[in-house]
């Protein structure tokens, strides 16, 4: 008996679909929960988006796969008259939607990523790259970061920003750190920078993810909702320590961020 | 406009060296892409397993490899820094050297003369020097595995200020990165020169009564990626041309002040390693569509054929196509949503990438009311374009996830984006060559394909892609960021197991390409010998001998039909050849 492909292939197809839309609602392999303010708007859209192309994807191999089935050399050939504008017509709806879901809940949620926070006091601290360590700098009790000083710049003496603490009057205060300690529930404004290559500022939990561009100061905001212990993983080749570049952020209650910060003031 | 100006002697080439090797035919241009992206394409799924052991099984040994580089694999495991050399191998191999030259530089200048009824292309001499310049792109390309340092290890994409400050920045991005860019700025010139003798062939050496609406839709589509190819790969020329600049003559382009690289304070100020993004994915976004578009008009000639009816939607396909293309050139910006590009330019960016996904939404449906009522002929070039329907609405609405920026911010660099773009690039792309070969074989090589061993590589294969591509998606919702030598993270060890899954099945899917490699080769010899037509096809190239003489066409055709007359009753045959006379009669 000669096995008709068109038939397995039909199997095939409706088997593959379902296993994996199976496979990405059980979420198994997911994002980790939320653990910033804008989070939850992000997720909402990326699973209504998810929602939006995994209908479509069944529906195209479902439909693929009962065309494959039905119709064989044998058929009697038959015309389906109004295809062409069915076809438009399905797709502007389909394409539509997501024009919609891109001008509505998309614009707020990347908006978001990007507002000034109206309060007063936002929590400033700067982040540098170089390959293939991240260093953290806070301005200190003046609220101002001291300047750089490239020629000064000795990974082995921790002198990571190459600050002149005798001269410049702003960088007296300043905290540098290997690690980042945040406030949770305090708005948060990171400068993103780097010393050699691009890399990049990952935080899954935080739903944060921005290049570190030489020559480009770079802000970042956002407000972390969960203490925690969070790996900040680089995502922009950078080097052969590229896979290795990390390092950890600390969510804290504000008053375990202001003990630290007294501890580490100079 | 069909003008048939034949200038050029007809004296026809004699000697080994004239007729195959230095040899101005199409046919046989055409062919000699096609052997050097096939071995490209070899080598690159060869690099893909060398990389796809050491994520998964990191620390292993992989015997031999300490002879391919002593410094990149001491006692055969991998360095990181040698596993990226070969990653950026890989990429810049399989886009450039596989999927910009088999579908277009290979099939189009094999069939696009011989489809619009023509002899030759318009320069013949120029063709022919095409390919011996991106033969040289080649050389130089795979030089970069023999010098001191290795290749580059800044990924096809070439990031400055990594690939502009020189070796400070990491190995192999001294000599190797340099001849990554004499490669790349050879090939430019090759493409660009062969885009203008497709886009002039096309326009100017139609056979008489081949009007642009009788056209098949592979023409158009090759033409089309002629235009896209032109203005994209200048582009890149420059960008490449720039780098070199900074990297050798001191300038600024994309380098800023204060580099500290490995301790060196550089020299450069002034400059935008953004301006470096922006030129590149200028070229790099139609580049893609360069890869697809030649396969959207293989699928809808081919599924016409194998449906027995006519595409259905002519001039909607047509229409959508011209519009991919020019929409292929506003949507740039979404490969930069994070990159410190202003937000606002990102969302604006991202209205066109949705929109871009309109045109490809409404072919798809056109190809499946193709499908709707045919009498469907499931041979093997047939399976590989429904496996591209499949694989490309697949690729293709992860892309539609991506293309807002916010999601992106999540899925940016991470395992996502390397499932999207193998899905449409690593497999519909490949899907469409394939379909190509298998339908077009018995017309280059006068023989007959083994169907038996096509459909059990199409369905191993078919398979296999989506063991190893989907589960990515799934690594990408996790966070797993891509490009990493070795998964040392807290949060990437659980995924490891998924990672030694996919491994598995690419090196099993690689395997059975030898059953390819296998009915390609035997059959040239062995093969059923093939009629002038065997699938019963009615475009032009169907209507001389397989293969065809050194000038096409014993006689010059005379086109009276559209390029998808199937589904006829009333006649004995059920399809009109384009070249058939004006009113076929039933008793013909």
């Amino acid at each position: 008996m000669r096995l008709p492909p068109g038939k397995i292939f039909a199997v095939l197809l409706v088997c593959i679909s379902l296993t994996f839309v199976g496979l990405v609602v059980s979420r198994q392999w997911w994002m980790p929960p939320p653990a910033a303010s804008h989070a939850p708007a992000l997720d909402r859209l990326i699973l209504w988006a998810l929602i939006d192309v995994g209908v479509a994807f069944v529906l195209a191999h479902l439909l693929l796969a009962l065309l494959l089935w039905k119709f064989h050399a044998r058929s009697t050939q038959t015309h389906l008259t109004g295809a062409a504008r069915i076809a438009v017509i399905v797709s502007v709806l389909f394409i539509s939607l997501e024009l919609f879901s891109a001008a509505t809940l998309g614009r707020s949620a990347w908006g978001s990523m990007f507002s000034e926070s109206s309060g007063s006091h936002v929590v400033k601290a700067q982040v540098m790259g170089q390959q293939f360590a991240y260093y953290f700098r806070y301005p200190g009790a003046d609220g101002k970061f001291g300047p750089i000083h490239v020629d000064k710049i000795d990974a082995s003496v921790g002198n990571y920003f190459g600050l002149d603490r005798k001269n410049d009057a702003t960088s007296k205060d300043d905290v540098v750190s290997a690690m980042l300690i945040l406030p949770v529930n305090q708005p948060i404004e990171l400068v993103l920078s780097s010393q050699d290559v691009i890399h990049s500022f990952y935080v899954r939990e935080l739903r944060v993810q921005q290049d570190m561009v030489p020559g480009m100061q770079i802000a970042m905001r956002f407000t972390a909702t969960k203490i925690g212990k969070y790996e900040i993983a680089c995502t922009q080749l950078c080097g052969l320590g590229h896979y290795r570049m990390r390092a950890y952020l600390e969510v804290v209650s504000d008053p375990d961020f202001q003990k630290w910060m007294q501890v580490h003031e100079h | 406009m069909s003008s048939q100006i034949q200038l050029r002697s007809v004296v026809e080439p004699t000697g080994f060296l004239r007729k195959y090797i230095f040899s101005t035919n199409h046919k046989v241009v055409g062919l000699q892409y096609f052997s050097l992206s096939l071995f490209a394409v070899v080598t690159g799924m060869a690099l893909s397993w060398l990389m796809r052991i050491h994520v998964a099984w990191s620390g292993a040994r992989i015997l031999g490899l300490e002879h391919m580089s002593a410094t990149g694999a001491p006692g055969g495991v991998m360095t990181p820094e040698y596993y990226l050399s070969l990653m950026t191998l890989h990429g810049t191999i399989m886009i450039f050297f596989v999927l910009t030259l088999a579908p277009q530089n290979a099939f189009g200048n094999y069939f696009l003369p011989l489809q619009i009824g023509a002899e030759e292309t318009a320069f013949p001499f120029v063709n022919m020097l095409s390919f011996w310049t991106t033969l040289a792109a080649f050389l130089v390309l795979l030089a970069t595995l023999f010098v001191k340092d290795g290749p580059p290890i800044s990924g096809w994409t070439a990031y400055p200020p990594m690939s502009a400050v020189g070796k400070d920045a990491g190995p192999g991005l001294g000599t190797g990165q340099n001849l990554w860019i004499l490669s790349i700025g050879i090939f430019c010139i090759a493409s660009i020169a062969s885009s203008v003798n497709f886009m002039v062939t096309f326009i100017d050496m139609r056979s008489k009564g081949m009007w642009l609406l009788r056209l098949p839709l592979t023409c158009w589509a090759w033409f089309i990626t002629a235009i896209l190819s032109l203005l994209s790969f200048a582009v890149l020329l420059a960008a490449v041309v720039l780098l070199f600049l900074d990297r050798t003559a001191g300038t600024s382009f994309f380098l800023p002040a204060n580099l500290l690289v490995s301790g060196k304070i550089e020299p450069h100020s002034g400059g935008s390693p953004l301006l470096w993004q922006h030129l590149f994915w200028f070229f790099g976004h139609p580049e893609v569509y360069i890869t697809i578009l030649p396969g959207f008009g293989i699928v809808s000639h081919v599924l016409a054929c194998f449906s027995r009816k006519p595409i259905l939607g002519y001039r909607l396909i047509l229409g959508c196509m011209l519009a991919i293309g020019f929409l292929s050139f506003v949507v740039w910006g979404h490969h930069m949503f994070v990159s410190g590009m202003s937000p606002f330019s990102g969302f604006l960016f991202s209205i066109p990438t949705i929109i871009i996904s309109l045109p490809a939404t409404i072919t798809t449906l056109l190809w499946l009311s193709t499908l709707w009522g045919g009498k469907l002929q499931f041979n093997t070039a047939m399976m590989f374009c429904l496996g591209f329907i499949s694989t490309f609405v697949a690729g293709g609405l992860g892309g539609i996830l991506l293309a807002h920026p916010a999601v992106d911010s999540y899925l940016h660099a991470t395992y996502f984006v390397v499932g999207h773009l193998h899905m449409v690039m690593g497999v519909s792309a490949i899907f469409a060559i394939f379909a190509a070969i298998y339908f077009w074989y018995p017309k280059m090589f006068g023989r007959m394909l083994s169907e038996r061993l096509g459909l059990i590589h199409f369905g191993l294969t078919f398979l296999g892609v989506y063991c190893i591509f989907m589960p990515m998606h799934l690594l990408g919702f996790s966070g797993n960021p891509r490009r990493y030598a070795m998964l040392s993270d807290d949060f990437l060890l659980p995924l490891i197991p998924l990672h030694k899954f996919i491994t598995v099945a690419a090196l099993i899917t690689g395997a059975v390409q030898l059953i390819f490699l296998f009915n390609l080769f035997w059959s040239m010899y062995k093969g059923r010998p093939a009629s002038e037509n065997p699938w019963n096809a009615t475009s032009l190239e169907w209507s001389t001998s397989s293969p065809p003489p050194n000038r096409n066409f014993v006689e010059q055709p005379i086109v009276n039909h559209g390029a998808y007359e199937y589904g006829q009753t009333g006649l004995v045959r059920d399809f009109v050849m384009q070249s058939d006379p004006e009113n076929l009669k039933v008793t013909e």
